[in-house]
């Protein structure tokens, strides 16, 4: 049952087909099996009991929550020693949206600790293994949520997004990843990790999904003031799949295989991958142009986001002393505590960013880094804003190809290739909806296409979206162990 | 005074305390003696918690940046001030950085000196923020009450334009009246809702600044003035002895046990705050119109209440200083004028017998009992002749040492000046018929006997006889005789 879409589900649960309670027990065995196999979950709330049926599509169905949303009375730990046993006494305002609508959370996802980090590697209860195969990652940070959505625990789980957080790990799963326009889902309760460019989302097999479950969880919020009033949009009554006429551009520099001195053969299937991709658009009436953007610019965007999240993120997690939360550290002064708290509660990964992020907001390095970050993640987004004057939206490959092993034995790093590893970044520079979906296989593991739009047009973004996934065969897969 | 020519700067922290909530948080903006019961996740700094501006806050400090003369600027922009401390749940405060960011930016204020003087304060900025926690250091434990943590808190920073500690307590005097008046904080230093850093500097001539040293957290006014003086006789002292390059770029506490001024850190180890813009709060556009509407609101100012109660009422300069100079002790004022009081009558009281009182019962006007429609029972009672001014004194005592109205009292213990004609016309012929020798010797030149006569009187009556009244009747009698 559990591979079914909500609108599906709902159907089966409306003509009593199935009960809200079986679809939770189902969902609460499945936990226990991709548990044991990919390590997905920091909870599973196994006292999880069916909700009444009504006509709202969510009621009655189980759901995931990334650990980083507070929830009242369950254990959030964000995937950190420092909270990993903090139990809050609020709940995130997206996920009391969410749940007014009926329905279930069934557990709460394992992430990279507090969101840093693109692997599934670094959270306090171990590394996330991909379900389509175990000896590789999911991607982060969302890669517990991605994970199990994916092996159809549930048809969606919540996310955050940073960096790239919802929509790699979809990528790597072979299932849907959307994250809207800043500010349309309030962050009200979601652990910070770097402010001005935190956004929730949700992981989903298919766009209807991402459209239903967006839906209720966005809306202003008196308590985030980046929150804006979005009741005017309808993301799933208006799903249309008609994109005749529609403009999309993508970077040339990061998708032209000649621009790369050596590309990995992998990348260059995945490239090939993406052209195909766009020729089905075109079949559906889009006109899709190569765009030039800046090499300097497209250079800069990876050093841009770690300057400006891990300052962000430095000042953000200053609050995990150990103090009023968290475990109390060991020592004879409140100095030697906290450094305690401290030491003892972050992976090295999470200490390594707090170092830069504190270096380059010294006040003797602040111009050279973060002003000038900050000055480049304004040119940067202008670049792109002056491009949605004449397009719909950005269209681009996630990611240099399929999911790497986790001991990362099979990647080849080279800087070349960073643009194409980050360059969904831009969509949390410019605060842009932007969704990624499945766009087919390489090597037997699942590939991404990632759609991104202007602020507040959420709407085509997950038309287009919507269509392109309608012309493909990825729609609703649940992984299968492919080794 | 130091021979040398003498800089300050001041920086007043107020808290507003008269919001509903919290600069930045929906928890509850009192002050209480109960710890931790006005908290909010936000003020604990619990994950996820986010800030929210409270738009009165920022009305307060436009009003305060109006009347301060200093630019306001089109946005409101907020900063983080990163630094680890117990009393800091988020590990930074919400602040305003750069001062042309500020709320407030420049901007001046002129002040009158208790001898009708002016003089004029240079203002670099003024700033919205919120406040810390209050830590309690016990022997061998610290508590954490988090009341205080998101109370909103302005802070006013001068250039170093003072020259005296007398002008910096007249200009910080006269800034918490406004803080008063505008009804943004009640500015009490007991419930710590001031505070001051001090800097400090001497020269040997008016045109170059000397070496500045800063004194912080001085927590009342008193304390600013012996910082001061402290500070300026420790310099001047070095310089005398030729030692002035010991007299370092520092930061310095005010030690209240020792009366003197202790080192905390040098130039050197000054904490990096690695100020940034504050990511959850947009700048928020400041409509013009919204602007005029508050300075329009702006209420009636000590220095206008002052001129208001020389040139209406006919107070002195001096009175009409002192009253102004609280507003709680203003509005007692207006209130007995409203009741009917002479001006001068009331102000008489209030700056002698009623500040008296307060002084060293420690106490403020609000807690006062006689509350003006009770110091109305008295003056009325003067003025009825019912009592004299010496009797009003008796019962503005013993009104206050037994909580009772001034009537009761008066009723309760019979003061009141006997002036029944006929009652004390027996009593001054009584007093007569019994001296006989005295008045002899009055008739016979020795006329300062009649204050012998008075004074008799005045037994018989227990003080009760009107004195006017006694002394036509003796004059009568005596001429009798």
């Amino acid at each position: 049952m559990m591979n079914k879409t909500i609108v599906e589900l709902h159907e089966e649960l409306k003509n009593n087909k199935v009960t809200s309670d079986e679809l939770v027990k189902e969902s609460l065995e499945k936990s226990h099996e991709v548990q044991e196999k990919c390590n997905a979950f920091v909870t599973i709330l196994d006292d999880a009991k069916g909700s009444n049926v009504t006509d709202d599509l969510l009621s009655g169905i189980p759901f995931g929550i990334k650990d980083n949303y507070s929830t009242k009375g369950i254990l959030s730990t964000g995937s950190s020693n420092t909270l990993k046993d903090y139990v809050p006494f609020f709940t995130a305002t997206a996920i009391e949206n969410l749940m007014s609508h009926g329905c279930i959370p069934v557990n709460k996802t394992c992430m990279d600790e507090f969101g840093m980090g693109g692997t599934g590697t670094t959270g306090h209860t171990g590394v996330q293994k991909n379900p389509w195969d175990l000896t590789r990652m999911c991607a982060g940070s969302s890669s517990g949520s991605a994970a199990a959505v994916a092996a159809g625990v549930y048809p969606f789980a919540t996310g955050s997004d940073t960096g790239d957080s919802i929509r790699k790990p979809a990528a790597f799963c072979g299932i849907v990843g959307y994250k809207p326009t800043y500010g349309m889902i309030s962050r009200y309760g979601l652990f910070p990790f770097a402010s001005s460019l935190d956004t929730c989302g949700v992981l989903t097999r298919c766009v209807e999904d991402a459209a239903i479950v967006v839906d209720a969880m966005k809306g202003k919020d008196p308590k985030d003031m980046t929150s804006w009033d979005s009741s005017n949009i309808n993301l799933y009554k208006d799903l249309s799949k008609d994109i005749n006429g529609k403009k999309l551009f993508y970077i040339k520099e990061i998708v032209d295989k000649s621009n790369y001195k050596n590309l990995p053969e992998e990348t260059e299937k995945h490239l090939d991958n993406f052209m195909t991709t766009l020729d089905k658009l075109k079949e559906l009436g889009v006109e899709v142009d190569a765009v030039s953007i800046d090499q300097k610019l497209l250079n800069a965007i990876a050093s841009t986001y770690v300057v400006i999240s891990c300052a962000e993120a430095t000042s953000n997690m200053s609050n995990l002393t150990g103090f009023s939360f968290g475990p109390r550290g060991e020592g004879n002064s409140y100095q030697e505590q906290m450094k305690d708290h401290r030491t003892k509660g972050f992976s090295s990964l999470i200490k390594r960013r707090f170092v830069i992020g504190s270096y380059v907001l010294q006040a003797c390095n602040q111009d050279r880094y973060f002003k000038n970050a900050q000055r480049a993640r304004r040119l940067i987004v202008d670049a792109i804003k002056e491009q949605f004057k004449k397009y719909d939206a950005l269209i681009m490959p996630v990611g240099t190809g399929h999911a790497p092993k986790l001991d990362n034995t099979d990647k080849v790093t080279d800087d070349e290739l960073t643009p194409l590893d980050e360059h969904l970044q831009i969509g949390n520079f410019g605060g842009f909806p932007s969704i990624t979906i499945p766009n087919g296989f390489i090597d037997g593991l699942p590939v991404g296409i990632n759609i991104t739009g202007n602020c507040y047009d959420d709407q085509n973004v997950l038309n287009i979206a919507y269509a392109l996934e309608s012309s493909m065969d990825y729609k609703n897969q649940i992984a299968k162990e492919v080794k | 005074m130091s021979k040398y020519y003498v800089t300050i700067g001041l920086e007043m922290h107020c808290e507003g305390s008269l919001t509903n909530t919290k600069a930045f948080s929906s928890g509850k903006n009192e002050y209480t003696e109960e710890p931790n019961c006005n908290v909010s996740p936000v003020d604990m700094a619990f994950p996820g918690i986010l800030p929210v501006v409270n738009k009165k806050c920022v009305e307060q400090a436009i009003m305060l940046s109006t009347i301060l003369h200093a630019r306001i600027p089109e946005y409101m922009y907020f900063e983080r001030k990163n630094y680890y401390y117990p009393d800091l749940p988020k590990g930074y405060q919400i602040t305003q950085n750069p001062p042309e960011e500020c709320v407030g930016n420049g901007g001046y204020i002129d002040i009158e000196r208790a001898d009708g003087s002016t003089f004029r304060v240079d203002i670099d900025n003024l700033h919205l923020e919120e406040d810390a926690a209050q830590l309690t250091h016990l022997y061998d434990t610290s508590t954490i009450n988090y009341n205080r943590a998101g109370v909103p808190l302005f802070e006013l920073v001068t250039t170093p334009c003072l020259h005296s500690a007398d002008d910096a307590i007249t200009y910080l005097e006269y800034i918490r009246a406004i803080y008063q008046y505008c009804g943004i904080s009640e500015a009490d230093s007991k419930k710590g809702q001031i505070r001051c850093d001090v800097n400090v500097s001497i020269s040997d001539d008016p045109n170059t600044l000397g070496t500045k040293v800063e004194i912080k957290n001085v927590n009342s006014f008193s304390s600013v003035r012996d910082a001061i003086n402290y500070e300026i006789e420790r310099q001047s002292d070095l310089k005398d002895q030729g030692r002035y390059d010991e007299v370092e770029q520092e930061t310095r506490r005010w030690d209240e046990s020792t009366m003197s001024t202790v080192h905390m850190r040098s130039k050197v180890d000054a904490i990096d705050y690695k100020y940034f813009v504050e990511p959850n709060i947009p700048r928020i556009k400041l409509d013009p119109n919204w602007i005029k509407e508050i300075q329009v609101n702006i209420p009636e100012l000590p220095y206008e209440r002052k001129e208001k109660y020389m040139n209406e009422f006919g107070l002195s300069a001096y009175d009409a200083g002192i009253i102004i100079k609280e507003k709680p002790t203003a509005d007692y004022f207006e209130k007995c004028v409203e009741l009917g009081m002479d001006p001068k009558t009331a102000a008489n009281w209030l700056c002698t017998q009623i500040l008296g009182y307060l002084y060293q019962e420690d106490i403020s006007i609000n807690e006062f009992y006689l509350t003006p429609e009770l110091m109305n029972q008295i003056t009325t009672a003067i003025k009825d002749g019912v009592i004299s001014s010496k009797q009003a004194k008796e019962v503005f005592a013993k009104s206050l040492e037994e909580k009772e109205e001034p009537n009761t009292i008066m009723d309760k213990y019979s003061i009141k000046q006997m002036d029944n004609d006929s009652e004390l016309l027996d009593i001054v012929i009584k007093v007569l018929d019994n001296s006989p020798e005295q008045i002899k010797q009055y008739k016979g030149g020795l006329t300062n006997l009649f204050n012998y006569f008075v004074g008799q009187v005045m037994k018989e009556t227990k003080g009760q006889a009107n004195p006017v009244k006694l002394k036509e009747l003796l004059d009568q009698e005596l001429a009798k005789r």
